[in-house]
């Protein structure tokens, strides 16, 4: 069983030589000339030295929002791998096991219910 | 099969260094990082039983995989109360050093 | 049809070398964003080994969660938590060996018991696809902890929501 996954182990090792031989190659061929425009950060004109202090700080503060949308997204991942097992036994379970699923899944509702309430899905 | 004692030296290994990084960080995501791969760890041994010992019970048979499935799901559940702790904590106080959070201390 | 065990033996060696470096890339690297893809690489280490112990199922669920969601969250508190590198502060603590000290003592007592106990080990085939079988595990010896587990997560997510919310 294990040994079908060489197949992928293959795929993988390919995966990097392949685009590690170009890079290599281009690496060893190319002429080496450097100056300060070359050098810079951004090639676009703009020096990166030139900005004014406050903006060359690159640790910018993100929001807290996108923290709240990935805890959503956590939940309904989690979800997702209950859900995959429960469905692929769907056929034998019967009923009862219907109904769990149902409870399992309306508690879970319940957080998006308590996150939509409070207006937490709406990018202010 | 590979003896088992290899993926418990594995598994050992994983959990000490999981264990050096809660202790010896200062940062508290750093410390939160230690402790997921101690969970890990563990999930290693659950898989590594279940895959090698086999319980009495024919319906337990999978008790090995679901275990860590609960164990990742209360990893997810952990990281998400501790990351908006540290997110608390760096609003009201400006650090994430967790020597410099120490209100309660003595 | 059972797998070459050398096979086997390289892919536990190249998986496990990539959970360890990674791991230790992890609790090393200052760099915050660094220790994080050491996480992130070590994590897939360990679905590799899940994948060499044949638990499939478990191992993209590895993937799925952990490297696809909680690093999500990880790398967003590093982001939100940003002007951390300025300072020169050491990433370790004044305590780092008493730590490794205490970390080595832990890791000489497990491994005196992984290799002192006979553990009763039994070479099995694994019995074709699992998955309806653990689905039906899960509703029928596993019922409580099942929902248990949603309610874990509405808490959580309630709770994460009202501690972080400015």
């Amino acid at each position: 069983m294990l040994d079908e996954y060489g197949i992928v182990a293959l795929f993988a090792f390919v995966a990097v030589v392949f685009p590690a031989i170009p890079l290599l190659m281009a690496w060893v061929i190319r002429p080496k000339k450097p100056n300060k425009s070359k050098r810079a950060t951004y090639e676009c004109g703009l020096e990166f030295e030139d900005f004014p202090a406050e903006a060359q700080n690159v640790w910018v503060q993100f929001r807290v929002q996108y923290f709240i949308y990935a805890l959503i997204f956590v939940v309904f991942d989690i979800e997702v791998v209950f859900l995959y097992p429960w469905a692929v036994a769907y056929n034998a379970l019967g009923l009862f096991a219907l109904i769990e699923m149902v409870i399992f899944l309306g508690i879970l509702a319940l957080a998006l219910a308590y996150a939509w309430r409070k207006g937490l899905l709406e990018w202010t | 099969m590979i003896p088992l004692p290899f993926y418990l030296t594995l598994a050992a290994a994983l959990f000490c260094i999981g264990l050096y990084g809660a202790l010896a960080r200062r940062n508290a995501i750093a410390i939160l990082m230690g402790i997921e791969l101690m969970l890990n760890a563990v999930n290693i041994n659950l898989i590594a039983f279940w895959r090698y010992v086999k319980p009495a019970a024919p319906t337990m048979d999978l008790a090995g995989q679901i275990f860590a499935l609960f164990v990742i799901t209360l990893a997810a559940a952990e990281a998400a109360i501790g990351i908006a702790l540290i997110i608390a904590i760096y609003r009201s106080r400006d650090t994430v050093n967790v020597e410099e959070v120490d209100l309660m201390k003595w | 049809m059972s797998t070459p065990l050398v096979l086997t033996y390289v892919g536990f060696f190249v998986m496990a070398a990539i959970t360890l470096g990674g791991a230790l890339m992890a609790v090393s690297a200052r760099n915050l964003i660094r220790a994080a893809l050491g996480l992130i690489i070590a994590l897939i280490g360990i679905a590799g080994i899940y994948f060499v112990l044949e638990a499939e199922f478990v191992a993209v669920v590895q993937i799925l969660v952990y490297v696809g969601a909680i690093s999500i969250l990880i790398l967003f508190a590093v982001m939100l938590t940003r002007g951390l590198m300025k300072r020169d502060l050491p990433a370790q603590n004044a305590q780092w060996i008493a730590a490794a000290f205490i970390s080595l003592a832990m890791f000489a007592a497990l491994l005196y018991v992984a290799l002192s106990t006979n553990w009763r080990a039994v070479e099995t085939q694994v019995a074709g696809d699992l998955i309806p079988k653990l689905g039906t595990e899960l509703m029928t010896t596993y019922l409580l902890p099942f929902e248990a587990v949603s309610l874990l997560l509405l808490a959580a997510l309630v709770g994460a929501i009202v501690i972080a919310r400015e």
